[in-house]
């Protein structure tokens, strides 16, 4: 720690020059701090926890921001408990993304959703854990809003949403191969010897515009 | 010769046809498949991704520091405001209290930016539908504010005006003095704007009734800033989740009655004159001391995540990141990009419209591409 304090400004950014020969190892997992004793759960959160026993795995607090860790089976169930119930009434779902946990054993991603409360006036964040090649189901029928941040995640991820409308692609090209946002996705894209079989790839591509032009 | 008659006259067959990419009314390149019955749009599919950059992945392989340059290029009609959102974010992970001096300061940049979005907003929006003359005044004004930057960071668009911990410098000599002469310049403008549309007989048939959405829907598809409190809902982050300085500042939230694209327009030049008011307000009482607080050479915030939303001219822009508490880059950053959220009811807002309302639905929306795509 002390000599990386001191870093001589003549020399380059240490995180720049030194980025491909020594990058430290991936974390196996976020911190999810428990609640120091002295801050009180909020009430909406106890209320969860009473009324869904077991659906809730692990309550965290970190810099002022609440997380309830859902077991996913019971995700849609705590969803329209957050969303319905008085004194929570988290109607409006600012964000739904996925953090990719490369070295966590067992269940790869975090899929984590940013509630908002619009009469309350209030956050919390609700994450569900999800191997790679698992569901998750989709919370679009309870907020519309998820629809497009589904598909992103999709994308971005491949991470499925059970029960989601309309799955596709949103930001890359439709016959994309891979999900650029996980971690062993390289920086600078795949790269001719990373595509499975390029031959593949254009038959891919002449269904694609096949299928457009019937 | 007699008419055919087992051959009906027209074909009622639906058409499919491509909005954009190229289409100078979509704000950049953005496609629209629209699905049109005569001149009725049944159905429209949003097709993004034109402009994608990565840059959330990007940001996993840089410098806490450096991304704030990545984030000028999400909106790029406002990229203090992205600035601000990304320091804010990365400061509550850090617990670092910043200087009230640069608060302020941060507050005026902030409002000056949604000023000057507003402006291209109106300008481009009043375009599109017909009234080429009030793109040229909003140009004319939005110039004034572009100045004002340039003189306080140096460049025009892409700003980098914020540092995690405070700001890259204290204001310039006479600086306040241009932007309250600015205020007042713009106060008048405003008028001139309203003359031309407020009660223009094309303006009110071309945007009364067009787009509306109700409150309990607009909440529900997720529609944040200008949009949402068009439909009458008081949301606004600076006032309920307050930061740099507006828990300070006294201003109104105005919000819209009818939901529709007239309402729209009329929060959003409510809202500009609500700007001004709060940059009055920030510079007369623009408190004296530091700009930047102790922040060490390397910024390597402890593990954790953390979700920060702020107010950007198009809605809320929220930055949630992950930090590993090892490298000198987050693990995983993501924007909650306010245009996306809001491009998403497009559909919602055509279906049943005319082709030429589709234009004023992308306008009234205000979307940007580059943070549309990231």
């Amino acid at each position: 720690m002390a000599d990386t304090e001191h870093t001589d400004l003549a020399s380059p950014k240490p995180a720049v020059a030194s980025k491909v020969p020594k990058a430290p190892p991936p974390p196996p997992g976020p911190p999810d701090p428990a609640p120091p004793a002295d801050v009180p759960v909020p009430d909406y959160i106890q209320a969860l926890q009473s009324a869904l026993p077991g659906a809730v795995t692990q309550v965290s607090y970190w810099v002022g921001d609440w997380t309830v860790i859902v077991a996913t089976p019971r995700l849609l169930d705590v969803a329209r408990h957050l969303r319905d119930t008085a004194g929570a009434r988290f109607d409006y779902c600012s964000d739904v993304t996925a953090v990719d946990w490369l070295a966590r054993a067992g269940e790869r991603f975090d899929v984590v959703y940013c509630l908002y409360s619009t009469s309350l006036r209030m956050r919390v964040r609700m994450k569900t854990r999800v191997a790679d090649g698992d569901s998750v189901p989709s919370v679009s029928g309870l907020w519309a809003a998820a629809n497009w941040l589904e598909r992103e995640a999709w994308d971005m991820f491949g991470i499925r949403f059970a029960g989601h409308p309309d799955l596709r692609r949103i930001l890359m090209p439709d016959e994309w191969q891979g999900h650029p946002q996980r971690k062993d996705y390289p920086l600078e894209g795949p790269g001719e010897l990373m595509l499975e079989s390029p031959q593949d790839w254009l038959e891919l591509r002449q269904s694609f515009k096949e299928a457009e032009t019937e | 010769m007699e008419p055919d008659v087992a051959r009906p006259m027209f074909d009622t067959d639906e058409l499919v046809i491509n909005m954009g990419p190229q289409h100078p009314a979509t704000h950049g390149v953005l496609r629209i498949v629209l699905k049109l019955d005569g001149e009725k749009v049944v159905d429209a599919d949003v097709v993004i991704g034109y402009l994608h950059r990565g840059v959330e992945k990007l940001s996993e392989n840089r410098d806490w520091t450096q991304i704030v340059l990545l984030t000028d290029r999400l909106d790029y009609v406002a990229s203090a405001a992205a600035n601000l959102a990304y320091v804010e974010t990365v400061e509550k992970l850090l617990s670092l209290e910043v200087p009230r001096r640069a608060r302020y300061i941060r507050t005026i940049l902030a409002e000056l930016q949604r000023l000057a979005s507003h402006l291209v907003w109106l300008g481009s929006h009043a375009m599109d539908i017909g009234a080429v003359t009030v793109f040229l005044y909003c140009l004319r004004e939005r110039e004034l504010i572009l100045d004002l930057f340039e003189e306080y960071c140096g460049a025009r668009l892409t700003y980098n005006s914020m540092r995690i911990g405070g700001l890259p410098q204290d204001l310039p000599p006479n600086w306040d003095k241009k932007v309250l002469q600015f205020c007042d310049i713009q106060m008048e403008k405003l008028v001139d704007y309203e003359t031309l549309l407020t009660h223009n007989r094309i303006w009110l048939e071309r945007t009364r009734n067009i787009g509306v959405i109700s409150a309990a829907d607009a909440v529900a598809v997720g529609l944040c800033g200008p949009p949402l409190r068009g439909s009458g809902v008081p949301r606004d982050v600076r006032k309920d989740e307050p930061y740099a300085a507006y828990a300070e500042m006294e201003f109104d939230v105005p919000v819209g009655a009818n939901g529709d694209t007239y309402d729209r327009y009329l929060v959003r030049l409510e809202e500009m004159r609500q700007s001004v008011r709060i940059i009055r307000q920030a510079l007369g009482g623009l408190p004296e001391g530091p700009v930047m607080s102790k922040v060490p050479r390397l910024i390597k915030p402890p593990a954790g995540e953390t979700y920060h939303a702020n107010e950007s001219p198009k809605g809320e822009i929220g930055f949630f990141i992950a930090s590993d508490g090892k490298s000198t880059s987050p693990y995983r950053l993501r924007v909650r990009p306010p245009s996306f959220c809001n491009l998403q009811a497009l559909p919602r807002l055509v279906r049943g419209h005319l082709v030429a309302d589709v234009i004023a639905l992308i306008g009234t929306i205000d979307i940007v591409l580059g943070e549309v795509d990231r």
